[in-house]
């Protein structure tokens, strides 16, 4: 857990995303991303791109075997598939966010939920959509930070989506270390307790 | 079964065929201590890829074993894990690039030693999906057959040396038309202290029916759902 040494009212760039909806954006080396759970327990699927060349992208392996450990918090480093340092976590007053759990489809909700879920709304949907917009592709939606959402793994191997450690009002913020782009789909998953079975906004701010 | 192909990856060797739907892909740690990085992609859609976190999320697991099956993106499979005699694989810690083979191992160069040198198994996958016609968009969190890592209760992963001894091995049935590209460069969170180079045999049997009391079939109810959508799959697609 680490407090922001920011001041919300001197940010250069607000937008709240609503719930099942996407943003993209660049962050410019230096600047500063805060990502703010307005309402508590929301998952923000959230993929980073060096921007203007998609090849180099945030890579969730290359993230855990770096730092030699699952979790996501405050001094972890976003490493892309190439090792270099896409953004720094400076700040995070949630204290743990995941990024083995990937983001839901339409087609995924079909495995784990019933046959029945197909039409559901999914983040990889909206992913294709920001990604289309951003000159890109299917290939080029690779597996995702969940920020906010609690997935804890036991020394005997137990994987679960367990109930949200995040609160109204908590936040992330990460540090830029080259020209990136951030791409947020909002998770719209009714189905787990990934948003508290309520999905709600989040908040973008950007110094 | 019949097997209708072998052969023998050194250490640090890279390999990438398409292996039919149905067959089965046996690897054998030939010395004890080895590691074989693995992708998988549809033979005919090749943006359909092996996806490590629906994998996890649709079994609740942290690793693979047999009774595993191995979900793409798509919400059907491509592989299920129908022999073990290792039962913890690796999934989650990727492969090793070229920067941390030289700042752990040192630099050995082809001039200085031939095929022995040291590579890292970023640059054995990538030089494997080139031929394929695919590259760095193409590379996802891998698998890491006979490799073990785990977590405490806070998040911080150790590798387990000597998971796997001389004369394990794991047999996956390809459950679409499979590109399986593979290399034998060592888990990325193994330790120094010299450049470990291990063999492994690589097998292909052509492999029997899956049958209803099929045991990766029924571990879980999301792999029924997912072999029904795969199943879907090729009886819309293909007449066999």
């Amino acid at each position: 857990m680490k407090e922001s040494e920011q001041i919300v009212e001197a940010a250069g760039y607000k937008s709240v995303i609503g719930a099942g909806d996407y943003w993209w954006k660049e962050i410019k080396a230096g600047e500063v991303l805060r990502i703010h759970d307005l309402e508590g327990n929301q998952a923000a699927d959230t993929l980073f791109y060096r921007a203007g060349d998609l090849a180099e992208r945030y890579s969730a392996s290359d993230t855990i075997k770096k730092q030699g450990g699952l979790y996501l918090s405050a001094g972890s480093k976003l490493i892309s598939n190439r090792g270099n340092v896409l953004l720094e976590i400076i700040a995070d007053t949630c204290g743990r966010h995941d990024t083995l759990g990937g983001a839901c489809s339409r087609e995924s909700n079909t495995m784990r939920y019933a046959l029945e879920k197909e039409p559901m709304h999914a983040c990889r949907d909206s992913f294709i959509r920001g990604m289309q917009e951003m000159g890109g592709g299917i290939v080029d939606i690779t597996c995702n930070i969940n920020f906010f959402m609690n997935v804890p793994v036991t020394p005997a191997g137990e994987l679960s989506f367990a109930d949200g450690i995040s609160a109204p009002g908590r936040y992330v913020e990460m540090r830029a270390e080259m020209d990136v782009i951030a791409l947020i789909s909002n998770c719209p998953q009714l189905n787990n307790p990934c948003n508290g079975w309520n999905p709600t906004p989040v908040e973008v701010l950007v110094w | 079964m019949k097997r209708i192909y072998e052969t023998n990856l050194t250490g640090a060797g890279m390999w990438s065929k398409i292996i039919g739907r149905g067959k089965i892909l046996k690897l054998t740690d030939l010395e004890g201590g080895a590691n074989v990085g693995m992708m998988l992609y549809n033979a005919n859609e090749r943006t359909e890829r092996y996806n490590m976190p629906d994998t996890l999320k649709g079994q609740q697991v942290f690793y693979l074993r047999q009774g595993i099956c191995l979900h793409t993106d798509m919400g059907r499979l491509i592989g299920s894990i129908v022999e073990d005699s290792v039962g913890w694989h690796d999934t989650v810690c990727g492969t090793s690039d070229a920067g941390e083979v030289k700042a752990k191992y040192g630099e050995l160069s082809y001039q200085e030693a031939h095929n022995d040198w040291y590579r890292s198994g970023k640059d054995c996958f990538l030089i494997e999906l080139a031929k394929w016609g695919m590259g760095e968009k193409d590379w996802m969190p891998n698998l890491n057959f006979f490799s073990k890592a785990v977590t405490d209760e806070k998040g911080a992963l150790s590798y387990v040396a000597g998971n796997s001894k001389a004369g394990d091995s794991v047999s996956v049935r390809l459950e679409m038309d499979a590109l399986v590209v593979v290399n034998t460069c060592q888990h990325p969170l193994s330790p120094g202290g010299g450049y470990v180079s291990t063999p492994v045999l690589l097998e292909v049997f052509e492999g029997d029916p899956v049958l209803e009391d099929d045991e990766c079939l029924n571990s879980h109810p999301e792999n029924k759902r997912a072999f029904r959508n795969t199943e879907d799959y090729h009886q819309l697609g293909f007449s066999r």
